[in-house]
């Protein structure tokens, strides 16, 4: 097996006196769609911010691309879809293209001009999401799953390698919760782009990962679909801490 | 009567000032406005009055020369922007209280400077209404600079203060130093105020930083030519402000902000009249 894309050895995380991840061992392969789950306040989000280094490593170790995450500089290979990205103003007049143009700032770098070749990515990753059409439209008059995928559009156009989301499909109606799954898939299967996608939607999970993760502080499950929907309702509601029952379905 | 403003010094003063404060005073209020930070400009100007009031205080008192109101005014402005910044920080959950805060603080110094200089005088009325007659060469000059200073930062840092007035979140994820940043802008902010303040007076600068964008996020597709249609409805409602205060014998900052608030109204109508015309195409 390739080095692993992200390697976590003994992560534990406090806030003040709150625990928020006890001891977590877990790994990510290359094109791997990991689907992270839990309950609300089980440590997702934290996890999630100590990978993309805006949470500072308190013990344990972290590896990004191989290299320890205080040495990591290649930040654009990893993208992110924040749970408050289609939070945003609505009024902003901002074009889907000056949107998806957000994802080079950095790369491009300070003092710095964005020049025709990077006018050609911003136009190729908004046709990769299928919203060419849109790329002179403000996003405030889109819909919430087209806004979705000029989210996805701006986390991919500077080519990353892995692709976190946080809860990307709350408020999206579910055709296009479909279509974004489908879009996720392309990316996944046809673009060798690795995917941490972090959802309460365990059903449509268990059809779409290939790696479930079960996160309530501790690392209680990570294992391929099949493995998990085997698991007792006992064992599930032990893992989030009240009873649950999952529905397993595809969008 | 418009040949005047070619003909005459003091005019021409004015004139090319205006341009220059129509051109950055919209450019730099696009930003503002899409920040949620309109009432900023505002406590800054009433810092910024402040500062004209210690200059006319120290002018009068001490017969100090060195200090002009317009440079005191400019230093207080950009003193009060740091202050701005500190609050936001101190008080995270009620960021909108650096406003009051640093406005009163303003408008409380102003008072004491203005009776320590014994009242209220003509020059003091010029600089809260504006005035056509007020700038000098010396003022168009400095004016210039600030202009000049204001464009370039905002050439260089266009994509990361565009980043940030987006998502401030992603923004620093994404590493963008958003603290600096958004330092400097609040620092350009402090002094296109006290640019202005000689054209519009104290009490209407903000206007002009806000209604032409206001006018201009109606009918703009995306966020440059926001910024372009801001700064034309800036552009026209300076020149048509100067000429009708000059005309009308009445301080400018009223006319151009009347002439902003009716180019407002206009837009506002015709977006109600497309939207209806869409509505009428879609349902036949």
């Amino acid at each position: 097996m390739s080095n692993p894309i992200v390697e976590m050895k003994d992560v534990s995380y406090t806030y003040e006196n709150k625990h928020a991840l006890d001891h977590i061992n877990f790994t990510i392969q290359k094109q791997a769609f990991i689907g992270l789950v839990g309950p609300n306040g089980g440590g997702k989000t934290t996890l999630i911010k100590l990978l993309l280094g805006i949470n500072k490593l308190q013990s344990g170790s972290i590896h990004l691309f191989g290299e320890p995450i205080h040495k990591f500089k290649q930040w654009n290979k990893i993208g992110f879809v924040s749970q408050k990205a289609n939070a945003f103003n609505r009024g902003f007049p901002a074009t889907v293209q000056e949107v998806v143009s957000m994802g080079l700032t950095p790369k491009v770098g300070y003092l710095k001009f964005f020049t025709k070749a990077h006018k050609q990515k911003i136009e190729e990753a908004v046709e990769q999401v299928g919203m060419s059409e849109y790329l002179h439209e403000n996003i405030g008059d889109l819909s919430g799953g087209q806004q979705q995928r000029v989210f996805i559009a701006r986390a991919l156009v500077s080519n990353p390698a892995l692709l976190i989301l946080d809860e990307p499909t709350v408020g999206v109606d579910a055709e296009n919760v479909k279509k974004f799954y489908d879009l996720l898939h392309h990316l996944n299967e046809k673009q060798q782009i690795t995917l941490l996608l972090v959802t309460h939607d365990i059903g449509t999970m268990t059809h779409h990962a290939t790696d479930i993760v079960c996160l309530n502080k501790a690392l209680h499950f990570h294992g391929n679909p099949t493995e998990f929907t085997r698991l007792s309702e006992h064992d599930l509601s032990h893992f989030y801490g009240h009873p649950l029952n999952v529905v397993t379905h595809n969008h | 009567m418009i040949a005047d403003f070619f003909e005459y010094e003091f005019l021409q003063n004015t004139l090319y000032t205006g341009l220059l404060i129509g051109l950055i005073g919209p450019l730099l209020g696009t930003f503002i406005v899409v920040r949620r930070l309109s009432l900023i400009a505002d406590a800054l100007s009433h810092v910024t009055l402040a500062g004209i009031a210690f200059g006319l205080f120290l002018e009068k008192k001490y017969m100090v020369t060195f200090i002009t109101p317009f440079y005191a005014g400019m230093g207080f402005s950009v003193i009060g922007s740091v202050f701005v910044e500190r609050l936001r920080r101190v008080y995270k959950a009620y960021q909108e209280l650096a406003i009051p805060i640093i406005l009163s603080g303003g408008v409380g110094l102003s008072v004491v400077f203005i009776s320590l200089a014994d009242g209220f005088n003509t020059d003091l009325y010029s600089y809260l209404f504006g005035s056509v007659s007020a700038v000098s060469r010396n003022d168009f000059f400095s004016i210039l600079v600030i202009a000049i200073i204001v464009i370039t930062v905002l050439l260089l840092f266009y994509k990361e203060l565009f980043m940030l007035s987006f998502d401030e979140e992603h923004a620093v994820v994404s590493g963008i130093h958003a603290k600096r940043i958004h330092f400097l802008f609040i620092v350009l902010t402090a002094l296109v105020i006290a640019a202005s303040i000689r054209i519009v007076g104290v009490l209407l600068v903000s206007a002009l930083m806000t209604l032409p964008v206001a006018a201009s996020i109606r009918i703009a597709k995306g966020f440059k030519q926001s910024i372009l249609f801001s700064v034309i409805f800036g552009e026209i409602s300076v020149i048509i402000g100067l000429v009708a205060g000059y005309y009308f014998e009445i301080p400018p900052g009223g006319t151009i902000v009347l002439t902003s608030v009716l180019i407002l109204i206009i837009t506002i109508l015709y977006k109600r009249l497309k939207l209806t015309r869409l509505k009428r195409k879609a349902i036949a």
